[in-house]
């Protein structure tokens, strides 16, 4: 069990070394798995079969002193909203789905793979990446290590609840609103939400197309430096993926570890407004001291348009791409085909009523009536201006800071069923989250701290477009000077 | 105005496959024989996780012809998903550009039995094909081959300058020939590869505020061929005016809009498929997978460089230069690789009538035996132009150029000359052994010549014919002539 | 703005989604609530701001016509809940043609 406490570079490191095989490693990880999934349930599905065989296959080839890759040997998890063509389901935690079956793995699959990566299972999540809890899962929702009576976030909770219990050391999640660095607030862990274009989509089921990007759970900077720098890069099937002419991918390994010397950090005051539990708000200060030590400078910045506009937004946009994207699941071609229908129409309406959650349709409804004819001025093209502001606004703060900080999530984990009842509660709190995505700026949450309840609390790091280097390495900064990174919910062993 | 006065109001929507080897999005291939569901793969089948990716040629092809349409390119076109639920499509939502298209504005003159007419175009913009959904013979289910699904689609859409069906035809006419001639599609209608939707209404003349008021608009769907175009819109504009008479109020634009008609071309009449209320809300949206198209204003010239002269322009200096017969010069430039082969052979035989007398009758006939095309025909114009000219020389005659010389060309690919040679096909010319062939025939066939003296002109041509069969078909026939002449002594 | 019973009925025919009369009721004041809320969108004067569609200025992404391998019809039908042969099978669509 110890091998579930490495980093994946010191575990990639200790089998390359030979030390432990990746079939250990594997049995490790599956072994702790299989423990402490009746608690957490962070999979959908678990592929043990597969991964043996891999590691088994890996093991091989470096015993004939092959060069397998970055990741070698490495168990990861990859949040099921993602296509593996390995045999397993990819249900995006809908009903929809039925069994389906990817018949191609998604780019980023591909690259981990390549590199020797070992796929052990999809995690949970809501319900095509809608949601901030991963209550909304058609199949069950995920525990929060930390407090099994509390979410894990969402909507990657599945990947940060697995990486945060020590199942796996990295796992892939994906982020439209702050579904990545929300629940890696919540479970204690890194996560980083990439520059919209960095990390090619193909693969991603597209839930706000303009919004989506796959980015890293680990649980410490460097693994999600080096998740990063695999994941990362240009894909010809992905149109909307920077060319490595204009943005070439650099080495975020390297220079990690030298701190950014005459650091500007802004605080949007919009970050630390009324609303933030004061836990939160004490951890999120006293990372900043340290900051200041460091030779930090703080600044406060405003971002006018990015919370209580940037949420309006985010409702409008996501939900007008997503009711495009989710329009294809019609029981047709592929997945679920309800039964006793009556003709196409019937059995369309059959098929997307019985095989979508509510949150799914409330957002698919409100997509559609953002989008439809009178509407679309009013509704759809408003959002899109205002999203030139809110793109505005973070142009103007990096004129004057290298980044923004601000607590993720204005309160801990929450009680599972606190807020299922009003989805509108559930969308604020994504308040700190959502305008990155809609300005399309890099983003990443890493511990900071724990409430007196042992709950987590993550500190926030905008950083402009293509500069996850440099996020990396601020992140890094602060990561240094304290264990938060070492510490593990009791669950797993207490601390790493 | 009583109703025959009513002018009809006619636009088109014509849809064309573009002459690509892939999809729009993907790269699976055109194919319009393949196996049902072959031609796929995860892009078209909108699976789960999947991204477009504009094809190349498909852009090229689609701005070269909104060029010779004289349509102005965008600077900055993008692409729009239009919504709508239906099993040929199988993301529930059509690729198209919507309010930023390809190409602006045009036109395009067709011929008709009035005299040359300019339609205007409207628009010109790319996307991509459904699939086929069929009604399984002998079920009560439909079934789904989406093979066609993602086929690059190029949409021309006209002003309602058509009045009659007999134009709508000829536009529909002069749009193939145009797509075909530039190479952008083969516009094979029975691949399906060419499809038209003509708008029609009727104008009712003009308000008090002299504007135009008009009938509701049907739109006709999916019509593929010409003949169902002028048959449809014949329909069309007869029932237009049936109905205004009947309800000359309420029959209007304003309060009925636009419905949506499908043709039965057995029975040969139109039928309502979705009236105004039931018009589909298709909630485009700017497609956040595809980045905007934004041309270098230098390719665009480029690519203006390449269209080549149209066959309009062509036709008409063909007629000027060359001095050729209207009907000849319209087949002489019905595609580029036939005018370019005429224009060539003109030029290298320096004589365009002749030229144009072995195109269209030895040439075609040679193409239509052999069931094969222009481009793949063994003789090369400077090959043609150089049996012209032997035959002009009168080394051979016309006749053995044709009969024996051309086919043996087509043959063997040997030249004209080589062929002569080899066979010893020169003609005879020299007038003393020909006439001593004459005066050998005129001596075995006395009384044919007697009869011709005797005022039987016929005859004459019946010398000729033995003259020619006795000197093995080489005799040159002018020197024949012109010795049966001499010695008839007429 | 508020949804009414009916709005959100055609909202829910426009998602092809079946609603039980319970379900109108819950998403009608759910949805209204929401769009009430991005309704504080119209505070902002946004006169003479173009709207902002993609997030990177990305232009011209263009793929070589060339043609690659895609899926057999076996590999396409693989998932398909019905086929028929070669054929994807659906129920009678009565109105042929009238997709677009």
């Amino acid at each position: 069990m110890h091998s579930t406490h490495l980093t994946a570079r010191a575990l990639r490191d200790a089998i390359a070394r030979r030390e432990l095989s990746a079939s250990e490693a594997v049995a490790a990880s599956l072994a702790a798995i299989e423990r402490l999934e009746p608690q957490v349930k962070a999979f959908l599905s678990l592929n043990p079969e597969g991964a043996r065989r891999r590691a088994a296959e890996i093991d091989k080839r470096l015993a004939a002193g092959e060069n397998v890759g970055a990741l070698a040997g490495v168990p990861i998890a990859v949040k099921d909203v993602l296509c593996t063509a390995d045999g397993q389901t990819t249900t995006c935690a809908s009903k929809i789905l039925g069994n389906w079956k990817a018949p191609y793995d998604a780019h980023v699959v591909e690259r981990v793979l390549a590199e020797g990566a070992i796929v052990v299972g999809k995690t949970n999540l809501d319900e095509f990446a809608m949601g901030s809890s991963t209550e909304n899962s058609a199949y069950f929702t995920t525990h929060n290590p930390w407090d099994l009576e509390r979410v894990p976030g969402g909507s990657s909770g599945g990947s940060a609840a697995a990486v945060a219990a020590r199942m796996v050391p990295i796992a892939l999640g994906s982020d439209t609103g702050g579904s990545i660095r929300q629940p890696a607030a919540l479970c204690g862990v890194v996560g980083v939400k990439p520059t919209y274009g960095r990390v090619s989509r193909y693969g991603l089921v597209a839930f706000a197309s303009s919004l989506d990007q796959i980015g890293p759970f680990a649980r410490d900077i460097p693994d999600a430096a080096l998740l990063m720098r695999v994941i990362a890069g240009h894909d010809p099937r992905d149109s909307t993926s920077v060319s490595a002419r204009d943005q070439p991918v650099p080495d975020y390994l390297a220079g990690l570890e030298e701190p950014l010397k005459g650091l500007r950090i802004g605080l949007p005051k919009e970050f630390f407004g009324a609303g933030v539990d004061p836990e939160v708000q004490a951890a999120v200060r006293e990372a900043l001291r340290i900051y200041e030590r460091l030779g930090a400078t703080l600044l406060e910045v405003d971002l006018p348009h990015s919370t209580d506009y940037a949420i309006a937004t985010y409702y409008i946009v996501a939900t007008s791409e997503a009711s495009s994207n989710l329009a294809r699941y019609d029981g047709v071609h592929y997945g679920l085909r309800a039964a006793g229908y009556e003709d196409m129409i019937d059995m369309y309406m059959r098929t997307r009523s019985e095989g979508f959650g509510d949150e799914v349709k409330r957002r698919i409804m409100l997509g559609n009536y953002a989008l439809s004819s009178g509407y679309y001025d009013a509704y759809y093209k408003k959002a899109l201006k205002v999203r030139r502001l809110i793109r505005g606004d973070f142009e103007q703060a990096f004129a004057r800071v290298n980044c923004l900080m601000g607590p993720t999530t204005p309160t801990p984990a929450f009680k599972i069923g606190e807020k299922a009842a009003d989805p509108l509660a559930m969308y604020l709190s994504d308040i700190y989250t959502v305008s990155c995505n809609l300005a399309g700026i890099a983003g990443a949450s890493l511990p900071c701290g724990l409430t007196k309840a042992g709950l987590p609390v993550g500190l926030q790091i905008l950083t402009d477009v293509f500069t996850e280097d440099k996020l990396l390495r601020i992140a890094r900064m602060f990561e240094r000077e304290t264990d938060w990174a070492m510490r593990a919910p009791a669950l797993a062993g207490g601390r790493s | 105005m009583s109703p025959a006065d009513f002018v009809p109001t006619i636009g088109l929507e014509v849809h064309m496959h573009l002459a690509t080897r892939t999809k729009m999005f993907c790269a699976c291939k055109v194919e319009y024989d393949a196996r049902p569901n072959s031609r796929v793969c995860p892009v078209c089948l909108g699976m789960p996780g999947v991204l477009p990716v504009m094809n190349e040629k498909a852009v090229e092809l689609a701005v070269r012809m909104a060029l010779a349409l004289g349509s102005q390119i965008s600077d900055y076109a993008k692409w729009d998903r239009k919504h709508y639920y239906y099993p040929d499509l199988p993301k529930n939502y059509q690729i198209s550009q919507y309010d930023q298209p390809l190409g602006v504005g045009g036109k395009l003159d067709i011929e008709t039995s009035q005299g040359t007419r300019t339609i205007r175009i409207i628009r010109v913009h790319l996307e991509e094909d459904a699939g086929k959904l069929m009604h399984a013979e002998g079920g009560n289910y439909s079934i789904v081959d989406l093979n066609r699904t993602g086929t690059p689609l190029l949409e021309v859409v006209s002003e309602p300058d058509v009045h009659t069906a007999e134009e709508a035809r000829a536009y529909g006419e002069a749009l193939r020939q145009l797509a075909v001639y530039l190479g952008v599609s083969g516009c094979n209608m029975q691949l399906g590869q060419m499809r038209f939707e003509p708008n029609i209404s009727l104008c009712l003349g003009t308000d008090d505020q002299g504007k135009p008021r008009y009938t509701p608009i049907s739109e006709i769907k999916n019509l593929n061929s010409f003949r169902s175009v002028e048959r449809a819109v014949l329909f069309e504009i007869a029932r237009h005016r049936q109905e205004v008479q009947a309800d000359p109020r309420g029959y209007t634009l304003e309060k009925l809009g636009k419905e949506t008609r499908g043709w039965d071309d057995d029975a040969g009449t139109t039928f309502l498929q979705r009236s105004k209320e039931e018009a589909h809300d298709y909630r485009y949206l700017p497609d956040p997978d595809l980045v905007p198209f934004v041309p270098d204003r230098k390719w665009v010239e480029e690519m203006r460089a390449t269209v080549p002269e149209l066959p309009e322009k062509r036709r008409r200096r063909f007629i000027a230069d060359y001095g050729l017969p209207e009907y000849d010069a319209g087949v002489l430039t019905v595609d580029r690789t036939t005018a370019d082969y005429y224009e060539e052979a003109a030029r290298a035989s320096g004589d365009p009538k002749a030229a144009s007398n072995w195109m269209m009758g030895d040439l075609l006939r040679a193409l239509n035996e052999r069931k094969i095309g222009l481009a793949e025909f063994p003789v090369k114009p400077a090959a043609l132009a150089e049996l012209i000219a032997l035959t002009k020389q009168g080394t051979i005659n016309r006749n053995t150029a044709a009969e024996t010389v051309f086919p043996k060309m087509i043959e063997t690919g040997k030249s004209p000359a080589q062929i002569v040679k080899e066979d010893g096909l020169a003609q005879v010319a020299d007038t003393g052994a020909l006439e001593a062939i004459v005066d050998q025939v005129l001596a075995a066939n006395a009384k044919i010549a007697a009869d011709y003296r005797g005022g039987k002109k016929a005859a004459f041509g019946r010398l000729m014919g033995e003259t020619m069969k006795a000197s093995g078909g080489k005799a040159n026939p002018q020197i024949v002539k012109d010795l049966l002449t001499k010695k008839l002594g007429g | 703005m508020p949804l009414s019973k009916k709005d959100v009925l055609k909202v829910g025919a426009l998602s092809r989604i079946r609603l039980s009369e319970a379900e109108v009721e819950k998403f009608s004041t759910q949805l209204s609530g929401i769009l009430e809320y991005v309704d504080k969108l119209r505070e902002l004067d946004t006169a003479d701001v173009e709207p902002l569609a993609h997030a990177l200025p990305i232009h011209n992404v263009l793929r070589e016509d060339v043609p690659a391998e895609g899926l057999t019809t076996e590999q396409a039908l693989a998932g398909a809940p019905e086929a028929a042969g070669d054929y994807f099978r659906v129920p009678r669509v009565l109105d042929e043609g009238a997709g677009a």
